[in-house]
């Protein structure tokens, strides 16, 4: 070897997506697409009312319906799922509603017909007749009020059973941490002690493809064809409701038309598996736009925090409490306030740290995790905190921080030490990027301009696990196996990148084979930004085993190590022509983790690695009208490695401008539990003209237990962008809002109420 | 098939076709049930969005609003025509990387092959404004101007006006 041969040769290159040509010919696979012979279509009868018995559902008419093949109800769901409860942390979620529906929009029936017209048509047909429950709409409220959204808790994952049978609460999970001493005596020592609220709205992940799924029966077991980012998860929920074994279930995942956290876990496989397998054909499943909305949403949380701070600007006691509003089914909500609950303290350096972070029922539609798992609402209570803070006691907002991050060796609220300097690294980049000790020009008349900026820290989900195989063909070729979901992302090009690296091979000579769990082997899911650490290191050690299997099948048909007899060669030799293949498989679960303290939350090695973000912006406010217009957005991210420098790069880019249309203008609003703006007419989610200029900054902050360094990005550029533009707000105007989000309206409203000229509420 | 059904006859990516439709069906649907071609692809059903584009008779059109009866006669064509070539603008988008999951992709390309038509040496503003009847979850509206501006570029060296 020289030292040529050390240099990577793939790794921090900037390669087209593999699957770029079929994307721009509109040929990409995506299960949109898929049609099947003798295939059914379903539609969905949902719930009129959020909370209510049922009574009666009277499908005789739809039934009649000339086309109509089939009408489902929760009753004929039990036929083929004894106890047809869902859901990853509780077992909580009825495949069709069964006895009550909890929220307006779920799922009571579904109609099959060949054509999905009539299947639309018919579902007016279906007359469900409800007895009327109180509902619960606000997650305060659910804390105090006496009607329960479950009658009892049904925790499914083993970690939740000191929950089981727990009765009359609308608390799913709470998440409980202590760190240091005791947090109030702390306070009662502090020179100063601020505390403020903040809340964040319902939102949604409106990926452009919505949930779609096809189920067909095979003979002896099904295949699911599904757009979902954790395969290896529908398999073995779908066998545990059926009562089958895992191997008759086959789950196969092309591309996704997006994800976001829409299309984790388990959404229609359920419903779609029993309407296969009653009506003995292919059955499909396509939601609407407004569907989506009923199905799966972002959490809103109301953040109450509460600093002391020495003098000096030193900040030693804080207390955060959570309350996440997780509709009416938990899904990943738990998991959501339990790992956003780890950073509720933020990326500083706290002597004593309270948290108490809740997820709660309520009459609404179930939230899940979205890109950023909870923690653009922490951001959002936490560095407006900070910032108040800091104006109060007359320290710049960057000075304050200084003398509270986290740095190098130090630990975090978790009691986990941090293992670079990656905050401070963030902080300063962010801040010569905004040129933050210059004198910054903030306009006059009614045009003002100001600039704000924010970080964030997140730690990776764990533990979790990823497994790949890794084949080696006679030609010299690869092919990976494994199930992670390309759903935009680019794991597919990174993957290859790493396949090609450790294999020392061209790109190009590698295939990644998409999840089909009969021939893929188990990963957690695709989420929180963990596939490229765990997957990429799964695919690095089976590519490790794979030459390793070469190195010893060449020896035994005498070829030795450095030889320069071509493979095909080396395999006609074993198989008489050149064909064949070795395997190499690899598994990954991080090494050292040690699960928390469940009282206390505390443990010695809580992730395998931290994500840090920032976001620094530009703002520019008519004082006539309240309208913001964000002019820069500068992100920075500790992205470790990046494999793929461009596709890092649009990641960072990608999240926040998604988390700009969180900030500027997308929030779900109800009546009584309806949406009233489920549709693109209405939700209005960032149009190419509200895209300010925008650059990106990713940093390797040294951090490098990953798969050559690298570590997740997707979600980095979520972080700080809500609270950077909040601050950037207040720079221009005085002005500071505690809610998202920042609508025109809003600003306007409090433009007046500081000129004491208030604008009646409507 | 019933009163409601119609046969019509249509130039498809520049070959005669007929086919039998349901007088209520969308483009889109005459597209994927008679053709299966699914480029076009419905998403926010309301014309929002830009997923559906098709263009017919020369001008891009939403196809998840269009009416398949409509198209009788008509010179319709769809991201799949050509597809053995790639053009200058999907070559840019490529290039660019202005795509993620690709699901408005080919609601980008054919506006952007029709914002390259009316304004060869594009702006900015022209772009945003041309686009914005297109949406991106993933955020790739960055990317997507740079490859609107090279796509403009290459056609401009290849064909000056």
């Amino acid at each position: 070897m020289n030292d040529q041969s050390l240099k990577p040769q793939h790794i921090g290159k900037s390669y087209p997506r593999r699957e770029a040509r079929q994307k721009v010919t509109g040929r990409i696979e995506y299960v949109h697409n898929l049609v099947l012979n003798n295939m059914l279509h379903a539609k969905v009868v949902r719930s009129t009312v959020p909370h209510g018995r049922i009574v009666s559902i009277d499908t005789s008419a739809a039934e009649a319906l000339d086309g109509v093949e089939m009408v489902i109800t929760g009753e004929h769901v039990r036929k083929v799922m004894p106890e047809p409860y869902y859901g990853v942390m509780f077992h909580d979620q009825p495949v069709l509603a069964l006895d009550k529906v909890r929220y307006v929009g779920e799922p009571v029936a579904i109609v099959l017909s060949a054509d999905p017209h009539i299947a639309q048509e018919a579902l007016a047909l279906v007359h469900v007749d409800y007895e009327e429950l109180e509902p619960v709409f606000d997650e305060v409220e659910a804390l105090s009020q006496q009607s329960f959204v479950h009658e009892e808790l049904k925790p499914g994952n083993p970690q939740l059973q000191f929950l089981a049978g727990v009765r009359d609460t609308n608390v799913g999970f709470p998440y409980r941490l202590r760190h240091g001493g005791d947090v109030d005596e702390a306070f009662e020592k502090a020179d100063h002690v601020y505390e403020h609220s903040f809340r964040t709205q319902p939102s949604a992940h409106v990926p452009l493809e919505p949930h779609v799924t096809v189920v067909e029966p095979t003979g002896n077991g099904i295949t699911v064809h599904t757009a979902n980012q954790s395969p290896s998860f529908v398999r073995y929920e779908l066998s545990r409701l059926l009562g089958w074994p895992q191997n008759k279930i086959r789950v196969k995942v092309p591309y996704l038309g997006g994800g976001f956290g829409a299309k984790l876990w388990f959404k229609l496989e359920g419903m779609v598996a029993v309407a296969a397998l009653l009506a003995k054909r292919p059955v499909k499943i396509s939601l609407s736009m407004e569907e989506q909305f009923y199905t799966i949403t972002k959490h809103a949380a109301t953040l109450k925090i509460k600093s002391g701070v020495t003098s000096e600007g030193k900040i030693v006691a804080r207390k955060c409490e959570v309350l996440w509003n997780g509709g009416a089914y938990a899904d990943i909500g738990p998991a959501v306030a339990f790992h956003a609950g780890m950073t509720a303290a933020g990326p500083y350096d706290i002597q004593d740290v309270a948290i108490d972070s809740l997820s709660m029922y309520t009459n609404l539609p179930t939230a899940g995790a979205m890109r950023g798992f909870g923690h653009p609402q922490l951001v959002w209570a936490y560095e407006n905190h900070l910032e108040m803070m800091a104006e109060d006691m007359g320290i710049d907002a960057l000075e304050f921080r200084r003398r509270n991050i986290i740095r190098k060796g130090r630990p975090q609220a978790t009691g986990t030490a941090l293992k670079s300097d990656a905050v401070s690294d963030v902080l300063e980049r962010l801040a010569q990027r905004l040129n933050w000790d210059k004198p910054y020009d903030h306009g006059d008349g009614t045009i003002r301009r100001g600039r704000g900026f924010g970080i964030g820290i997140k730690a990776s989900i764990s533990p979790s696990t990823s497994e790949a195989i890794v084949s080696l063909g006679s030609d010299g070729g690869a092919t990976v196996y494994c199930s992670a979901v390309d759903m935009g992302q680019g794991s597919d090009t990174a993957y290859a990148q790493i396949a090609a690296e450790e294999l020392s091979i061209p790109v190009e000579r590698v295939h990644i084979v998409h999840p089909d769990t009969d021939v893929t082997p188990y990963d957690t899911g695709t989420l929180g930004s963990r596939s490229l650490f765990h997957m990429g290191h799964a695919i690095r050690l089976a590519a490790t085993d794979a030459r390793e299997k070469l190195r010893q099948f060449s020896e035994e048909v005498g070829v030795t190590e450095g030889s320069n007899v071509p493979i095909y060669e080396i395999f006609a030799r074993k198989n008489g022509m050149p064909v064949g293949n070795v395997i190499g498989t690899g598994s990954y679960v991080p090494p050292t983790h040690i699960p928390p303290d469940p009282m206390t939350g505390q443990s010695d090695d809580i992730t395998c690695y931290w994500m840090v973000g920032g976001t620094g912006v530009e703002v520019e406010v008519d004082t006539e009208t309240g309208r913001v217009r964000v002019l820069k957005m500068i992100n920075v991210a500790d992205t470790g490695t990046p494999i793929n420098p461009k596709i890092v790069d649009y990641q960072l880019s990608g999240a926040s401008i998604m988390q700009l249309g969180q900030t500027m203008q997308e929030k779900m609003t109800f009546d009584y539990g309806q949406v009233t703006n489920a549709s693109f007419a209405d939700y209005k989610i960032p149009s190419i003209l509200d895209i300010p200029e925008i650059s990106n900054d990713a940093m390797d902050c040294g951090e490098p237990d990953g798969p050559y360094g690298a570590k997740g990005v997707g979600e980095s550029g979520t972080f700080a962008v809500s609270t950077a533009v909040a601050s950037a707000i207040y720079d221009a105007i005085g002005i500071r809002l505690s809610e998202l989000p920042i609508t025109s309206e809003k600003v306007f409203r409090a433009l007046r109420a500081k000129a004491n000229d208030p604008l009646e509420e409507i | 098939m019933s009163d409601n059904t119609l046969k019509i006859a249509f130039t498809l990516n520049g070959k005669p076709v007929t086919a039998e439709i349901e007088t209520h069906w969308t483009m889109v649907e005459l597209l994927q049930n008679r053709f299966s071609l699914f480029g076009a692809r419905q998403s926010c059903g309301q014309g929002l969005c830009g997923c559906c584009t098709v263009v017919i008779d020369d001008k891009p059109v939403t196809g998840c609003l269009s009416l398949a009866a409509f198209a009788d006669g008509a010179d319709v064509k769809t991201i799949e025509n050509g597809e053995e070539e790639l053009d200058a603008v999907q070559q840019a988008f490529i290039e660019a990387g202005a795509f993620q999951c690709g699901f408005c992709t080919p609601g980008f390309v054919l506006m952007t092959r029709k914002l390259i038509e009316q304004h060869p040496e594009p702006t900015e503003d022209e772009i945003c404004n041309y686009l914005t009847g297109n949406l991106c979850r993933c955020g790739t509206y960055p990317q997507i101007i740079d490859a609107v501006q090279i796509a403009a570029r290459k056609q401009r060296e290849v064909s000056p006006a």
